[in-house]
C-alpha cells in the first residue's frame, strides 16, 4: 500500500510513465508524473498540444494505462482491478466532461443523465430519478425532456455536466470542458465545476486557457509531458488550514 | 491614467470634498489604485486653478487642523471636460515600458540565460495573479453600479494577466522554435534516428498569438 502525498486523494498518479512505439520511434507522452487531487479540490492542467495533457486524462480515467507507475482512485490502483471492475467504477465514480459535450442525439437530457446508473443495473426509475436531481443541480430541470439538438451548447454543456456528477460521482476529469462556447457561458460551466468541487469532489481539468485555468486551486504545467512547475498551496498545507476549506 | 479627469467625473454626479471623493474613486475600482488624500486636494487645487471645479461650500465642523473640508463642484468647463473625456478613446501613441518586455528581450541575448526558466517563473506567478483575481470575482457581486463598477475592474486585471500568459507561451514557443532551426543548421547533413526522434518532440506552437501585448491594460 502507497502511503505518502496521495493518502486521502481521490485521484493520484505516482510516477506515471506512458511511452507510445519503440525503439526509434519511441515517444515518451509522460515521464515521470506525479499528481493528486484532493476531495474538494479543483486542479486544471495546462499545456500546448502534444504536452500530454489529453493522455494525463485518459491514464486518471482508466481509459488506458501507466507503461510504469500507477494511477489510484480512492487509493484503489486500477492495474490490479479487472476490465469489468474498472469499468464499473468509471460509470460509478467518475465523471467526464468534454469539449463537444459527447451527449447521445437520440436520448432526451435526462435520458442522457440518466445512461450512466441503468447501464450501472439501477432500476429506470431511480436512475431517472437521480437525473432530474443533477439536471435541477445545473439548473436546466426545465430542459429534461429536450434532445440535444434542441438546445444551446452552454444547455448541452450543462447536461455533460450533470451526467458528470449524477450519483455518487466523487471525480470529475473535464478536456476542455469550455472550449466551444462564449465568455460567458464558459464561465457559468466553471462556476458549477467549482461549486461541484466546493461540495465535496475532485476534479482535474485540461485546458489551454489561463483564465479558466485561473478556476482552479492549482494549476499544473506540463511540457514534453513532464510536469514543470505547478501554482497554489500544496495538498498538505491546505488541510492543515484552519477552516478546512480551499 | 488621468486622476484629474476621474475625479472631475465623480463631482459631476455630486459636489463632494476630498475625502468623498477619494473613497467613491475607491469604491468603484476597488482600491486597485488607492489614493492619498494629500493627492485627492493637490488634484483638486490644480482643478480649481484652471478653473474646472469651484468651491460651493463647506461640510461640517472643523477638523483637527482647524479647517473645514471644502466641497467642490465643477464648472462648465469642468462638465465640457468630462464629456469630452468619455468621448475620445484612451490614446495607446507611446507603448508604455514594460518591464517584462524589456527582461525576456534581454534574457534572449545575454548569454547564459535561462529563457525557458525565466517564462515559466513569471507564467507561475502571473498565473497565482490571475487564480487571485478569480477568486475575488467569484465573491464579486453586481447588484449596484458601484459593484458592477469593480467587477468590471477585476474583468480587466483578469483580461490583462490572461494577455500576459498567452503572450508568454508564445514567446516560449518561438525561443523554442528558433533553438530547434538552429540546431537543425548545425547538424551534420546526415540526419541519424535520435536526431529525428528530438524533432518529433519538438511540441508544435498551438497557442493563439492573439495577446495584444503593447501596453495591453496599462493605458487604462
Amino acid at each position: 500500500m502507497m502511503s505518502g502525498p496521495g493518502d486521502g486523494a481521490v485521484l493520484a498518479l505516482d510516477a506515471v510513465t506512458r511511452v507510445h512505439g519503440q525503439g526509434a520511434t519511441e515517444v515518451h507522452a509522460l515521464r515521470d508524473v506525479s499528481l493528486t487531487a484532493m476531495p474538494g479540490e479543483l486542479v486544471a492542467v495546462m499545456g500546448p498540444s502534444g504536452s500530454g495533457k489529453s493522455t494525463l486524462l485518459t491514464l486518471a480515467g482508466g481509459l488506458d494505462t501507466p507503461t510504469t507507475g500507477a494511477v489510484l482512485v480512492e487509493g484503489q490502483d486500477l492495474a490490479t482491478m479487472g476490465i469489468k471492475e474498472r469499468a464499473r467504477l468509471r460509470r460509478a465514480f467518475i465523471g467526464y466532461v468534454f469539449q463537444d459535450f459527447n451527449l447521445i442525439p437520440a436520448l432526451t437530457a435526462a435520458e442522457n443523465v440518466a445512461l450512466p446508473g441503468e447501464l450501472d443495473g439501477r432500476r429506470p426509475r431511480a436512475a431517472h430519478a437521480a437525473a432530474l436531481s443533477a439536471l435541477e443541480e445545473v439548473g436546466i430541470a426545465d430542459l429534461a425532456d429536450r434532445f440535444p439538438d434542441q438546445m444551446s451548447g452552454g444547455q448541452q454543456q450543462r447536461v455533460a455536466i450533470a451526467r458528470a456528477v449524477v450519483g455518487e460521482r466523487r471525480l470529475i476529469l473535464a478536456d476542455e470542458p469550455t472550449g466551444a462556447l462564449d465568455t460567458q457561458t464558459g464561465e457559468d460551466i466553471l462556476r458549477l465545476l467549482r461549486s461541484r468541487c466546493d461540495q465535496g469532489a475532485a476534479g482535474v481539468m485540461v485546458t489551454h486557457e489561463a483564465r479558466h485555468a485561473a478556476w482552479a486551486d492549482r494549476v499544473v504545467f506540463l511540457r514534453d509531458g513532464v510536469v514543470v512547475d505547478q501554482t497554489g498551496p500544496e495538498p498538505v498545507e491546505r488541510l492543515l488550514a484552519a477552516d478546512g476549506q480551499r | 491614467m488621468s486622476v484629474k479627469l476621474a475625479l472631475l467625473a465623480l463631482l459631476e454626479q455630486q459636489p463632494m470634498h476630498g475625502y468623498q471623493l477619494r473613497a467613491e474613486f475607491e469604491q468603484r475600482t476597488g482600491a486597485t489604485w488607492p489614493l492619498n488624500v494629500g493627492q485627492v486636494y493637490q488634484t483638486l487645487s490644480r482643478l480649481q486653478r484652471d478653473g474646472l471645479v469651484a468651491e460651493t461650500g463647506v461640510d461640517g465642523p472643523v477638523d483637527a487642523a482647524g479647517q473645514h473640508r471644502v466641497i467642490y463642484r465643477p464648472t462648465e468647463a469642468g462638465r465640457a471636460e468630462v464629456t469630452a473625456w468619455f468621448a475620445s478613446p484612451v490614446a495607446r501613441s507611446q507603448p508604455p515600458r514594460d518591464e517584462l518586455a524589456i527582461k525576456l528581450a534581454l534574457a534572449v541575448t545575454v548569454p547564459g540565460v535561462d529563457v525557458a526558466a525565466v517564462i515559466q517563473r513569471q507564467r507561475s506567478a502571473t498565473m497565482a495573479a490571475l487564480q487571485d483575481y478569480t477568486r475575488l470575482k467569484q465573491s464579486a457581486g453586481t447588484a449596484d453600479s458601484a459593484e458592477l463598477a469593480w467587477s468590471l475592474v477585476l474583468d480587466a486585471l483578469v483580461f490583462d494577466a490572461e494577455a500576459e500568459i498567452r503572450w508568454l507561451d508564445h514567446c516560449e514557443a518561438r525561443v523554442r522554435r528558433a533553438g530547434a532551426e538552429r540546431r537543425t543548421q548545425l547538424a551534420p547533413p546526415a540526419a541519424t534516428p535520435s536526431d529525428q526522434a528530438d524533432r518529433a518532440d519538438e511540441t508544435p506552437e498551438t497557442t493563439p498569438s492573439t495577446a495584444a501585448r503593447p501596453g495591453a491594460g496599462t493605458a487604462r
